[in-house]
């Protein structure tokens, strides 16, 4: 059985004659908590945008569950993409609708479920988040943290097997972003769900990947991927060691 | 082959789940013959369970649910790990029951609230429109904290971009009187007087009227559309914090432009809702050219006229105040960004109306 579920084959990624990300060669296994991290501007949220299909990258291609997304039709597509869920930086929940509505919109828009099964779903989602009782909240009432729980109960409500997160922990306090990691660890534990994190959180990175790339600015490629504590023990090259020791051991004096 | 069996063993409700448990609907008949049953506790057996998802965990969430507030116990056996973790989880945050946004606190408290509220809006818009008023006509003479090109862009906005839809909606709407005034006059043989009710009608008052509301639906809703998405993006709480005085950097230079660009599209749209009347007196009502322009000017007072001007300067100061009150009092979110355009709309021609009756009356009372 084909335990690969993204495989990116030379992703060029960038916005017309300005080049992110060139060449990029990757995998995602099913069950990984994959982190893409990297500098500002390296093209992190960009590479997310390709792999959700918001994006078309420049050049090459990725393949989402065996199937080459470039060269998938639309009907292929909107198939694929009920494999996946994705949770916004802020959150990105309806403001016009409750936290029920949000929770329940992918339920409704996508299966056949009775009324009383979504709303039993929407539940579980909901206290799987820790947000049992806000069902009748709407998003400018909750805190910023609660927010991004919400987005996560949506994206989860289809019981993806992929969930992307863009800068889980932007915005967070350190015992929620805390919460947030721990949150991703079950989930992807007893759900099975396989993470794909864009962030540059240290103590996120090194709490919850077991897998990673690191994208550099300056050669825009990937210069180290693997398990992050495995890179910083073995680290390519100054950058990255430099990233991941927030530049503390700065011993070369470079950069 | 069945997914969901239930017994009764010892006073307890033991229901046995087989198989593949994947996309399945919410059994609420067995929840509802459990919640009735006079039972001490639930079990739920696991038998060679082979896949499950969200919907089993939704099941068993509800019946662990139901036991706890009913009291009763509940159990499982041969759960798998990530099951019995998730469940776990689901329970760690207690659930913050009888959480109500909207508790309803009877009609007097409601009617009450109700008034506090329109009270404070109406004081909080009466300040912001005196205080911006008082900005207008100080800025005419001492430097504000605005910038010159925003009242340039204001004004290329307000003014040559809303041009042709005024010429047009004016001209149609002097069409329309000329029609309308000429099945009534048409009956006593004084068609040709067309051309004063034409004349009259526009310069004095359907002219500004119908620049107003264009104005209102048009600018007056982009006003308060960009300065409530600034809002969202938490740009006037910079302002704020910077020490810049929103009113004179936001409001002012829209206001500036508008004011001074309503009476001159004003004037447009007299002169194009009296060639819409000449069109129709010319070429449906068969009155010579020569006739008409005569009655027509017969009928052109410079009081009317200025009347209508006198309009559009209040109708401007109405659409820029309403468009910036709204804008600016958005809330934070993309809702609250249509909301406000809407009541920028809404209560823009409202006080348009309201403006026009005060000051006809006023009119009336003074002769002119």
């Amino acid at each position: 059985m084909n335990n690969i579920l993204i495989k990116s084959k030379n992703l060029t990624v960038g916005y017309g004659e300005k080049i992110l990300l060139k060449n990029a060669d990757f995998e995602v296994k099913k069950g990984d908590i994959f982190v893409i991290m990297g500098g500002s501007g390296c093209g992190k949220s960009s590479l997310l945008k390709v792999l959700t299909g918001l994006m078309e990258p420049l050049e090459g291609s990725f393949e989402l569950f065996g199937i080459d997304y470039k060269k998938a039709n639309d009907t292929k597509k909107f198939l694929l993409k009920q494999k996946t869920g994705i949770l916004y930086q802020s959150g990105a929940l309806f403001s016009s609708m409750t936290l029920y509505e949000n929770v329940a919109m992918p339920l409704n828009q996508y299966t056949s479920y009775s009324d009383k099964t979504i709303e039993e779903l929407v539940r579980l989602k909901l206290a799987l988040v820790g947000l049992s009782g806000y069902e009748d909240y709407y998003p400018a009432e909750i805190s910023g943290g609660m927010k991004k729980r919400a987005g996560l109960a949506r994206a989860l409500a289809l019981d993806p097997r992929i969930v992307y997160f863009d800068e889980p922990s932007a915005g967070l306090d350190p015992i929620s972003s805390a919460r947030l990691d721990e949150l991703m660890l079950e989930i992807s534990a007893n759900l099975g769900t396989t993470l794909v994190v864009v962030t540059h959180e240290l103590e996120s990175i090194f709490t919850i990947a077991n897998n990673s790339i690191y994208l550099d600015s300056q050669t825009k490629t990937i210069t180290a991927s693997g398990n992050p504590h495995e890179i910083l023990k073995n680290p390519p090259n100054e950058r990255v060691f430099q990233f991941l020791t927030r530049g503390k051991n700065n011993e070369k004096g470079t950069e | 082959m069945e997914l969901l069996k239930t017994d009764i063993i010892d006073n307890i409700a033991q229901i046995t789940i087989t198989g593949n448990y994947v996309k399945q609907d919410f059994p609420n008949d067995l929840l509802l013959d459990i919640s009735q049953k006079q039972i001490k506790g639930i079990k739920v057996v696991f038998e060679k369970l082979d896949d499950w998802d969200s919907s089993l965990l939704a099941l068993l969430y509800a019946l662990s649910k139901t036991a706890k507030e009913s009291k009763r116990s509940f159990e499982m056996k041969n759960e798998p790990l990530g099951i019995k973790k998730l469940l776990e989880l689901s329970f760690a945050v207690s659930s913050v029951q009888n959480l109500t946004n909207s508790e309803d606190k009877g009609f007097l408290y409601n009617f009450g609230q109700t008034a506090l509220t329109a009270y404070e809006s109406l004081r909080r818009g009466a300040t912001f429109a005196l205080e911006n008023i008082r900005n207008f006509f100080s800025s005419l003479v001492y430097p504000k904290a605005m910038r010159k090109v925003d009242v340039l862009f204001a004004l290329q906005e307000c003014g040559p971009k809303a041009m042709p839809i005024v010429l047009l909606i004016s001209f149609m709407v002097g069409l329309i009187l000329a029609f309308v005034g000429a099945v009534q006059l048409q009956v006593f043989g004084a068609e040709v007087y067309v051309a004063s009710l034409v004349t009259i009608g526009m310069t004095r008052i359907m002219g500004a009227i119908m620049v107003g509301i264009i104005m209102a639906g048009r600018t007056g809703a982009s006003f308060a559309a960009t300065i409530g998405t600034m809002q969202v993006n938490e740009e006037i709480d910079a302002l704020r914090t910077m020490g810049v005085s929103v009113n004179e950097f936001l409001v002012l230079p829209r206001m500036l432009a508008i004011v001074l660009v309503m009476p001159i599209l004003t004037m447009f749209a007299d002169f194009s809702g009296m060639m819409g009347g000449l069109s129709v007196g010319v070429l449906a009502l068969d009155i010579p050219f020569g006739e008409y322009v005569k009655h027509a000017l017969n009928a052109w007072y410079l009081k009317h006229f200025l009347v209508g001007v006198f309009h559009a300067f209040v109708f401007g100061f109405i659409i820029a105040l309403c468009g910036c009150y709204f804008g600016i009092n958005a809330g934070k979110n993309a809702d609250s960004v249509g909301k406000a355009t809407t009541n920028a709309v809404v209560y823009a021609i409202v006080w348009m109306i309201v403006a026009t009756g005060i000051i006809t009356l006023c009119l009336q009372r003074m002769g002119i």
